[in-house]
């Protein structure tokens, strides 16, 4: 009576990773990311130059053999700067979006879980911010706490998660009712243990897609701030603040513009991409093959 | 003549680059107007035979090959162009899911229509009379209401019977019907059963009856096809088959059927489990599960051998005993 | 003597929402005073067609849906009276098998896991040994091996998957096993396997079983007891023995004459009753059957009958039986 053929069995990490390799865009985004992490990580060292040492003498010069990106209207190395940038725009990224997640993902689980009043209560105020534009939020909220990097952090933070939290809602209504609830239920399980044993992990997978995207969207939006002067202050480089500045001198040195843009683009190209690709990977539930 | 004469069918797949054939040396026949039971288990490749015989290697999904004589033609060979007039008119299909086979946006009297219009050239209204004709002999209430009605306004049995007017309203020589009661109540199932069968033998159809359920076989059928893994094990007259079963599994698969009035701790289980396609065993593929194996079952695969008029069986233990 | 379980009276229906702003229109009575007992050992099987209650009555029993009305008292206590603490920590001992093995387990966890959640739920402190040694013994009371824990569930097939979660039902070594259709979605052959190892169990493990199942031949194979349900109501409740030769409600005798038998020999093709079991919306005031029932007279579509002893050790709500009760008094 006793079935012993086990199927053959691979753990979820290594389906994982067999998926990726066939997924060439999802590769390069995931290339792309590491570069932007490693370079965050070990900014201070790759820097050629003090990202903030001003040079007038070498002011607007284009890029030549000992400063790759040209110099900017102080004279600062932009190379340098873009690096040290990189670190900004993944901090600022990754803890804003963080921000927003958690957030989210409370916020609509409690809506999704408990239904009813409590539903339509955190609907409504979900509604309500993802119905305003993000950067006027982010705006209002740097007027009201001030510029700097931490409160750009906490602005983005707090006008992005209401998408999370409806993508989680919805993902836990359809999960509520799933047989393997019922079961945990029938063990005792109290609404907390499966709430965030069960119900979150399982609907948490088009959250993290959408959060990897929206790193990329949150990097952009510090840019914006940035450019509007509201973000890093000088002279912690961040791209949007280097690109704002870098418009006064657009004709007579476009290399101080062009080279954070094409940084930013990489990086959100590249979260995009890995993004993508984690549609599919995260599926780790359909076979790989069938 | 030979009404339908299926030889050495085969099904065959290309995953990974590897080749699989979920179905192998598939080969049966019936007479006109013959009920024919298929039976198996999930995987038993059922369903597939009933997509490789009707042509519909888009269900199907990978090469077909074999011979499926039906009257004078080979359908193997037709253009698919032929095939769908063939479809339509002298064959039909009645697929294992009813209730979702109904298209939701069309009224069930115009899916009824439909086939007629397509196959037989008459007028809309004669059509629509016929079409009624056969709505009231399966017993549905208020023909004409139902008529005008969307799938979802009707019950699960309405429909499945909506779906067996649409499969005998070309007056098919043949139908093809695939587990068409599952779905349903016992007490559904047992009138519509009833009426199915009534209508196919009235109109002289044949019917092909796919299901797992042994207990409709043995009451609706005059013929039996028991498969396994993509093989036909045994073939052979209903009451043969279920009186005197040859084949190890068709022992077996009798003796796992609870019934009213059995004696606890009677019910008999078959070790192990259906090998996945692509995962079968060498030579018999019943072989790890049976509880009669000897020598040559591990590695040669046993051929269809003919015991009597109507009955043979794919086993070992009656190869060469021409009794 | 108090019996094992009691349940008496038990009732619940569903509010249906529909048209502008949601309003109620209407309401299903899913589970009718339905009132029957278990005693300890027993395997009580509940029958009917889809739409019937079986499992909602079970859901109501495990008070995984709260019920309206009524009262299940487990070994003397009564399980509705208890806050919704006391009854967390009651669920040790009154357990469920699901019907569908393909969602019973989270699919993201492997079946090891599965099988160490029912201690960490009921706080049963183990060290990792003591919790492997454990799991593992479960995995072979069940006829698995310590190599099934480390498959997720997708990797296993049907009937593995329902043994594993016949494992996780019995961890908390329950006394009461509700079992919903855990044979539905198999195979014959496997699921005379799974028959075969709830047998088993039930013998070693000295387990009480409720079964509930849409298939009256395994149920009167399966059981001792077997109850017949037609749209929210006990219509019969009735020895396995006996539901052969003599059930005394006819909703019971059309279904036992609905199965195509696996015997070629008699061909009886007709159908015993006529009809589909109607809409649970609203129902009429009279027998539940009485739509249906071929012997429908003018007093069942007026009067609801009540349970009432067949003499049989069963009971029947049937105002015109087809075997006379015995009388009340002989």
């Amino acid at each position: 009576m006793i079935e012993n053929n086990v199927r053959e069995h691979k753990p979820p990490w290594v389906v994982v990773l067999k998926k990726l390799s066939k997924n060439k865009l999802g590769l390069m985004g995931t290339a792309l990311i590491l570069c932007l992490i490693f370079i965050a990580i070990t900014a201070p060292f790759l820097e050629p130059y003090s990202y903030k040492e001003q040079h007038i003498e070498i002011m607007n010069e284009p890029p030549s053999l000992s400063h790759f990106m040209g110099t900017d209207d102080f004279g600062r190395d932009v190379l340098s700067r873009v690096i040290r940038g990189a670190r900004i725009s993944f901090v600022v990224g990754v803890l804003s979006v963080g921000i927003s997640v958690f957030i989210g993902v409370i916020v609509g689980a409690i809506a999704g879980f408990y239904g009813g009043v409590v539903d339509l209560a955190l609907t409504t105020i979900a509604d309500l911010t993802w119905a305003m534009p993000a950067i006027l939020i982010a705006l209002l909220l740097v007027a009201i706490i001030g510029t700097g990097l931490e409160s750009v952090v906490v602005a983005i933070g707090l006008s992005y998660w209401a998408q999370y939290a409806r993508l989680i809602r919805g993902q836990i209504l359809s999960l509520k009712s799933a047989v393997f609830i019922e079961a945990t239920k029938s063990l005792g399980a109290s609404d907390m243990v499966i709430l965030f044993k069960h119900l979150i992990p399982n609907s948490i997978g088009p959250v993290i897609v959408a959060a990897t995207i929206g790193i990329g969207n949150a990097i952009v939006l510090e840019a914006t701030l940035g450019f509007l002067g509201m973000g890093a202050q000088p002279p912690t480089p961040s791209w949007g603040a280097m690109m704002s500045n870098g418009t006064a001198y657009l004709f007579i040195s476009p290399w101080v513009i062009l080279f954070p843009g094409l940084a930013m683009m990489l990086t959100v190209l590249g979260f995009n991409l890995f993004g993508d690709a984690l549609i599919d990977l995260l599926d780790v539930k359909n076979k790989e093959s069938n | 003549m030979t009404f339908l004469k299926v030889s050495d069918l085969e099904v065959e797949f290309c995953v990974d680059k590897k080749k699989i054939t979920p179905i192998e040396q598939v080969s049966f026949e019936m007479k006109k107007g013959e009920v024919l039971g298929m039976v198996g288990e999930t995987g038993s490749g059922k369903s597939l035979t009933a997509h490789a015989i009707m042509g519909l290697s888009s269900l199907v999904g990978g090469k077909i090959r074999g011979r499926v004589q039906f009257g004078d033609k080979d359908l193997l060979s037709l253009s698919e162009r032929e095939m769908q007039s063939i479809r339509g008119s002298q064959i039909a299909f009645i697929p294992q899911n009813p209730m979702t086979s109904l298209d939701p946006v069309y009224r069930v009297g115009d899916q009824i229509v439909e086939g007629l219009y397509k196959h037989r050239k008459i007028s809309k209204r004669a059509a629509k009379l016929k079409a009624l004709e056969i709505m009231e002999k399966l017993q549905i209430p208020k023909a004409n209401h139902v008529f005008q009605q969307y799938p979802h306004q009707l019950s699960g049995g309405l429909k499945q019977r909506i779906v067996i007017a649409i499969g005998l309203c070309t007056s098919p020589q043949l139908l093809i019907a695939d587990e068409p009661t599952t779905a349903l109540d016992v007490t559904v199932q047992a009138q519509i059963m009833r009426l199915f069968l009534k209508m196919t033998k009235d109109k002289g159809i044949g019917l092909l009856l796919i299901t797992h359920d042994l207990g409709v076989i043995a009451q609706v059928s005059d013929k039996i096809a028991v498969m396994y893994a993509g093989n036909i094990v045994e073939f052979g007259p209903i009451k043969t088959v279920f009186n005197t079963p040859h084949h190890p599994y068709t022992k077996a698969l009798l003796n796992c059927i609870p019934t009213i009035g059995m004696k606890k701790g009677t019910l008999d289980a078959i070790y192990g489990n259906v090998p996945t396609v692509g995962n079968y065993p060498p030579g018999c593929r019943y072989q790890p599960r049976c509880p009669d194996r000897f020598a040559p079952c591990g590695t040669i695969v046993p051929k269809m051998t003919k015991l009597a008029e109507d009955t043979r069986v794919a086993c070992h233990k009656y190869n060469g005993s021409k009794d | 003597m108090e019996k094992f379980l009691e349940i008496n009276d038990l009732s619940v229906s569903f509010g249906v929402r529909g048209g502008l702003f949601l309003r109620k229109i209407g309401t299903i009575k899913a589970v009718n005073n339905a009132c029957f007992s278990i005693d300890k050992g027993e395997i009580v099987g509940v029958v009917g067609e889809s739409g019937c209650g079986k499992s909602t009555l079970a859901r109501l029993i495990l008070r995984l849906v709260e019920p309206d009305d009524g009262s299940v008292s487990f070994n003397g206590t009564d399980l509705l009276k208890m806050s919704k603490k006391e009854m967390r920590w009651q669920r040790r001992h009154m357990q469920m098998v699901f019907q569908d093995p393909y969602s019973a387990m989270d699919p993201l966890y492997t079946i090891y896991r599965s099988l160490c959640e029912p201690f960490q739920i009921q706080r049963i402190k183990l060290t990792k040994g003591e919790q492997r040694k454990k799991v593992d013994a479960l995995l072979e009371l069940v006829g698995l091996n310590s190599d099934h824990g480390f498959a997720y569930p997708h990797e296993l097939s049907g009937g593995q998957k329902q043994r594993a979660d016949i494992a996780r039902a019995l961890a908390l070594n329950p006394q009461f096993v509700i079992l919903d259709e855990p044979t539905a979605a198999l195979d014959v052959s496997v699921q005379a396997q799974i028959i075969k190892l709830l047998e088993e169990l039930r013998e070693r493990l000295n387990l009480t079983f409720l079964f509930i199942s849409h298939d009256l031949s395994l149920v009167s194979y399966f059981c001792d007891r077997v109850i017949v349900m037609y749209l929210g109501r006990i219509v019969e409740n009735i020895s396995a023995d006996l539901i052969g030769k003599t059930p005394y409600h006819p909703y019971t005798k059309a279904l036992i004459e609905s199965i195509f038998k696996t015997d070629p020999g008699e061909k009886k093709l007709v159908a015993p009753l006529e009809g589909e079991v109607p809409s649970p919306f609203n129902l009429p005031s009279g027998c539940v059957f009485a739509a249906r029932c071929n012997d429908a007279q003018k007093l069942c579509r007026e009067k609801l009958p009540v349970l009432e002893n067949t003499g049989n050790g069963g009971q029947v709500a049937c105002h015109f039986p087809l075997i006379p009760l015995a009388d009340p008094i002989g």
